[in-house]
């Protein structure tokens, strides 16, 4: 069984902060972290090699050279092969364009290294936050799909996919391959070991290139391909109007608050 | 600062950093209470960070004192109480990495990287920082076994342990030359496990005292020749003062992230108390008393690891670690008014925490008179 992974390494948001006067994100000295969802995509995936052992997971990013830290740190939590998918015709990509470079990398791979059973990612970026580029490499690959997945198993040809959604949730299955997308899973991804950090870093992290991917039709890649166009980058206005019920007994305040919610018709 | 560490190194502290924030550090409090957590240790042991000094072909990570620093500086910072359980274990691995059998080394370092655990049985009641004045006696029995009477104070991990390495005089003639050192097995008859210490910090690690009750051990647990304890006794002190130096510059960041973002958020006349001179320059001197410990540190678990002799560094780089550690811990306290004496704020935890590495492995006054010693010799 193989598996592959994509993941993207993203500046942690908990950390960053906005310029005010430029509106752009602040990049200088905000730590790259693997997405968590992508995290988790690869923990489930990691779940599936605990009971399956032969499975082979490969991890699969697109960036600069730095996103590479990113990949060695998940060779450390399950992974066994890491691509990285880095050009300067890459550069400038949205979602639509990113997601073509992938599924071409993906053939390429594949060309090589044999059919991938599943590809898994993480149902959005915490940077980007489209949750588009999952669905959207299912699409240029022709493959199933399903999204916001919380658990994933595998019994013979089927993958059986826990999904969420507003009501509950659905089983779902689907036949190999496919293409999955994971939310944030009830389980936390594993620690690395001592043995597996230090592994890590011996496994080579194999660079694809535009010129590794035959026939990739450059007019779709990189800004060029993009059809978004970002007009403005804003912080929204703060909404002050915040009203504070105090110095009354609990059962005053309440009555109070019932009252505010029902003359604003929020009840 | 300036120490370069390696890719590697590096690897492993962000590894343990992580760890410790997300496993270690929420715990403390909780530590704090109700004392050891089995299933803290259990997530330890699965990451395999306990068999980073063992040997490969005992199946540990074959790694070096700077890492074992950088591990125990690491796991401090969420919780000194648990760095010290861990390192404690290592200074009797080392022990039995430079003086065991290859017996020994296959079964306890071995054991060590299953998840076995140590502890340390040097303090008695009557013989702590003069650990040359040891009154556990050993006798050699005719079979060529010894039988073990006596007692001991304060044993780390005393009550959890699997594995105990017991100092005890075999030939009371010889003073320090006279002690040796055996490793026991938990549950061997006549080793017995006394009430645990109700202790002022660093309550999530295991404490008691012990007694030995005609403690029948064969001949294969002496370590190395009789007579060899007291000098294996003291190169693992030094081992232990790197550790403790390791654990106060971790106590001391705590501290200062503390006394840090509480500065920023809480405002009086009008701004952050971070603005107000007074602790703003308190904060100032936590940072720099912390840089130089982290500059002695990892000099001496440097030296430690290149197998040069560190005794005077590790006394020097302990005491000075520890002393001011717990004037930054009250400083802390004294930064965050009345919400530092409430446990709520976690900081008068590191304050009790750190009082120890002024006592243990050598008391503050012990370190001077072996710097001063080694100055006045010269």
């Amino acid at each position: 069984m193989k598996i592959l992974v994509c993941v993207k390494q993203v500046p942690d948001t908990t950390e960053i902060k906005i310029d005010p006067v430029t509106n752009t994100l602040i990049r200088a000295g905000v730590p790259s972290i693997v997405n968590p969802f992508d995290a988790c995509a690869l923990e489930v995936a990691a779940r599936v090699k605990d009971v399956t052992p032969d499975t082979e997971i490969t991890v699969l990013s697109m960036g600069p050279m730095q996103a590479k830290e990113a990949l060695t740190e998940c060779l450390s939590v399950g992974a066994d092969k890491a691509y990285l998918c880095s050009d300067r015709a890459f550069g400038g990509s949205d979602t639509l364009a990113t997601s073509y470079i992938l599924a071409s990398a993906i053939a390429a791979i594949e060309e090589k290294e044999g059919k991938f059973d599943l590809i898994l990612s993480g149902k959005q970026a915490i940077d980007g936050d489209t949750g588009q580029v999952g669905p959207e490499i299912a699409a240029h690959m022709g493959l199933a799909q399903v999204t916001y997945a919380s658990e994933v198993s595998v019994h013979g040809e089927d993958v059986i996919v826990k999904r969420e959604s507003d009501q509950g949730y659905d089983i779902i299955s689907v036949r190999k391959p496919a293409l999955v997308t994971v939310v944030k899973t009830a389980f936390d991804p594993r620690f690395p070991t001592l043995k597996s950090k230090m592994a890590a870093r011996k496994v080579p992290i194999q660079v694809i290139t535009a010129d590794d991917i035959p026939n990739i039709d450059l007019s779709r890649c990189g800004l060029k391909g993009s059809p978004t166009k970002v007009k403005k980058t804003f912080t929204p206005v703060r909404n002050k109007t915040c009203v504070k019920i105090a110095g009354e007994e609990a059962a005053v305040s309440a009555a109070k608050l019932v009252g505010m919610l029902a003359d604003a018709k929020v009840l | 600062m300036g120490y370069k560490f390696t890719e590697e190194q590096k690897d492993i502290q962000a590894m343990v950093r992580d760890f410790t924030k997300k496993e270690v550090e929420p715990r403390g409090r909780e530590m704090d209470q109700n004392g050891w957590c089995h299933e803290l240790y259990q997530k330890y042991i699965e990451t395999g960070l306990q068999s980073t000094p063992i040997p490969e072909e005992y199946g540990g990570a074959g790694l070096s004192d700077v890492e074992c620093a950088i591990i125990t500086h690491e796991l401090a910072k969420g919780d000194a109480g648990f760095a010290m359980a861990m390192e404690i274990s290592w200074v009797c691995t080392d022990m039995i990495l430079k003086h065991g059998s290859e017996a020994q080394k296959q079964k306890y370092l071995s054991g060590v990287v299953d998840g076995k655990l140590f502890a340390f049985c040097l303090t008695e009641p009557g013989a702590g920082s003069d650990a040359a004045g040891l009154r556990t006696r050993a006798k050699k029995q005719a079979d060529g076994s010894y039988v073990i009477n006596g007692s001991k104070a304060w044993i780390t991990n005393s009550g959890i342990a699997d594995y105990y390495v017991i100092m005890a005089v075999t030939d009371p003639e010889k003073g320090a030359n006279g002690i040796s050192a055996f490793i026991v097995d938990k549950g061997t008859p006549g080793l017995i496990i006394d009430a645990e210490e109700d202790k002022m910090g660093m309550r999530s690690s295991d404490t008691h005292g012990m007694t030995f009750d005609d403690l029948k051990v064969p001949a294969e647990a002496l370590l190395d020749k009789e007579g060899m304890g007291f000098k294996m006794a003291m190169e693992g002190l030094d081992g232990g003062r790197v550790s403790c130096t390791a654990i106060s510059t971790g106590i001391a960041e705590h501290a200062l992230d503390i006394a840090k973002n509480y500065a920023l958020e809480r405002v009086a006349f009008g701004k952050p108390i971070a603005k107000h001179q007074a602790i703003a320059f308190k904060i100032a001197d936590m940072a720099m008393y912390i840089e130089a410990m982290k500059l002695m540190l990892y000099d001496v678990a440097e030296m430690k690891a290149s197998g040069v002799r560190c005794s005077v560094q590790a006394a020097e780089a302990k005491l000075f670690a520890a002393s001011h550690t717990t004037q930054i811990c009250l400083d802390a306290i004294q930064v965050l008014g009345g919400n530092g004496y409430s446990k709520e704020y976690n900081v008068e935890r590191l304050m009790r925490d750190n009082k120890l590495m002024e006592i243990g492995e050598g008391t503050n006054e012990v370190q001077r008179i072996v710097i001063s010693g080694a100055v006045l010799r010269k």
